[in-house]
């Protein structure tokens, strides 16, 4: 005679071990060393789950479980809505060979009658699920990724060449929160590369036309502007709102001053310079690489930079640039891939090279260095070094 | 020993026009004595008192000469040595 699912399911009891919820919870709480996985279906997941567990269907158990937990003796608490399903997955856990496998008796029902805490995970709404469809078919961004995007905020220092593509791609792709500070209007000289300024804008100071643009590529981006120039008195304050900092600044003295005020609130800079048909671009992650006074730790003085007049720029080289420095972006808000720490990218246009460099950190480097003090209030002003104006 | 020397954009002007030239020497403060010689006044936009300035990094394929013996480092035949100051254009 064949056996009922009751006759079943207590044979299983009697095989697998089973843990409370209160015990569950002491044991998120004291940070103890093993794995939650919840083995109910994706709707139920998506109404709510005890925090920090890893979502894996009772369907797909079998065959993900060895990815997911690869070492047999990690600790593995398992749940379910009751109890039920997490039993049986126990039981296909062992036969599997894992040695440490406890289910959670009651399941997540009880867990909330207990009143214990849970994690609703954020979701894509439709709209957004279209807009950003080519990115969550990618496995590095996908919608956590895309969601980590939506709440990131990004400073561009410099709505001009650099910010422009910068600007222009990461609200494309969907970065929450885009801050623009620069102080000047846009000029007729700016418009043959400067694409976040159309014919239209001249005249316009350049955060207000730069914000137009922007809410015509993506009217979903938060964009904040700070219509003036970043001096000590001010960086911090609107630095320490921002993720990442995309430094595209014309002249040296607010590279600098990026660059200090980033690594006193550890903030990542993503750098980009260009000059004719040369570009420069690196990554400083505070004490994690080096800055950028670890490269340069002089600002070429104005008497040798070339003049103002000299300072041409191809028109598509910020283009390259910039969306190097957004790319880099990306990556640092993601934690993707392998962010140009420690490298100095240059780009040369005429050849259409790309070579990188390694750049250290200095010991001795004023800003991030051993014995480093950073006065803010004393970087030097310059009127113009090499910077395309 | 035969290296290539990778003149950057604002320094063109006093090298001849030349994005890049071939010089022998063994180590780089030899190479950059002997641009200097065919170019007058290469040597001081890139030397200050005996080192390199601190808005240019000279580096031998992908080192900092900062990082090995500075301008004592040593070069091979084939070695590419560039001169990259720091350039400031955002806008």
């Amino acid at each position: 005679m064949s056996k009922s699912f009751r006759d079943v399911l207590s044979q299983v009891k009697k095989e697998i071990r089973e843990t409370t919820v209160h015990e569950v919870d002491r044991a998120i709480t004291e940070r103890r060393d093993f794995v939650l996985l919840d083995v109910r279906e994706k709707e139920e997941w998506d109404e709510g789950h005890l925090p920090g567990a890893t979502f894996l269907p009772r369907g797909f158990l079998e065959v993900k479980v060895e990815k997911t937990v690869p070492d047999k003796n990690t600790p593995i608490i398992l749940y379910c809505a009751g109890g039920v399903r997490s039993a049986l997955a126990a039981k296909s856990l062992q036969e599997l060979g894992y040695s440490d496998v406890l289910s959670m008796a009651g399941g997540y029902g009880e867990w909330k009658n207990n009143g214990l805490p849970f994690e609703v995970p954020e979701k894509l709404t439709k709209n957004k699920l279209a807009r950003y469809s080519r990115h969550l078919k990618i496995p590095e961004v996908g919608e956590a990724g895309q969601l980590k995007l939506l709440q990131s905020k990004v400073l561009l220092v410099g709505a001009g060449g650099l910010g422009s593509p910068a600007g222009v791609y990461l609200a494309a792709s969907g970065v929450g929160t885009i801050g623009l500070l620069d102080s000047d209007v846009v000029d007729e000289s700016n418009l043959q590369r400067q694409i976040l300024h159309w014919s239209s804008s001249v005249g316009m100071p350049k955060v207000d036309s730069a914000r137009r643009t922007l809410f015509e590529v993506n009217p979903e981006v938060k964009v904040r502007t700070h219509h003036t120039r970043m001096d000590a008195s001010n960086v911090l304050d609107i630095m320490q709102e921002y993720d990442v900092v995309v430094s595209g600044s014309d002249n040296f003295a607010t590279a600098y001053l990026v660059n200090d005020a980033a690594v006193l609130l550890r903030k990542p800079v993503l750098y980009g310079s260009i000059f004719r048909f040369d570009g420069q671009a690196s990554t400083f992650v505070p004490y994690e690489g080096p800055c950028f006074r670890c490269l340069y730790p002089q600002a070429t003085p104005p008497d040798l930079a070339p003049s103002c007049d000299e300072a041409g720029v191809l028109g598509v080289l910020p283009g390259v640039i910039g969306l190097i420095q957004a790319t880099e972006a990306i990556k640092v808000l993601l934690k993707i891939g392998e962010p140009l720490v420690g490298r100095l990218l240059v780009y040369d246009a005429l050849s259409m090279s790309f070579k990188t460099f390694k750049v250290r950190r200095d010991p001795n480097c004023a800003t991030c260095g051993e014995d480093a003090h950073i006065d803010l209030e004393a970087i030097p002003e310059f009127v113009c070094a090499s910077g395309v104006r | 020993m035969s290296v290539t020397v990778k003149i950057p954009t604002p320094l063109r002007p006093i090298a001849g026009g030349r994005a890049e030239l071939n010089v022998e020497g063994a180590t780089v403060g030899e190479v950059l004595n002997k641009v200097d010689a065919q170019h007058r006044g290469f040597a001081e936009k890139v030397l200050e008192g005996g080192s390199v300035r601190r808005f240019i990094n000279v580096y031998v394929n992908e080192d900092n000469i900062r990082d090995h013996k500075e301008l004592e480092t040593p070069v091979k035949n084939g070695d590419t040595i560039s001169i990259l100051p720091s350039i400031a254009g955002g806008l």
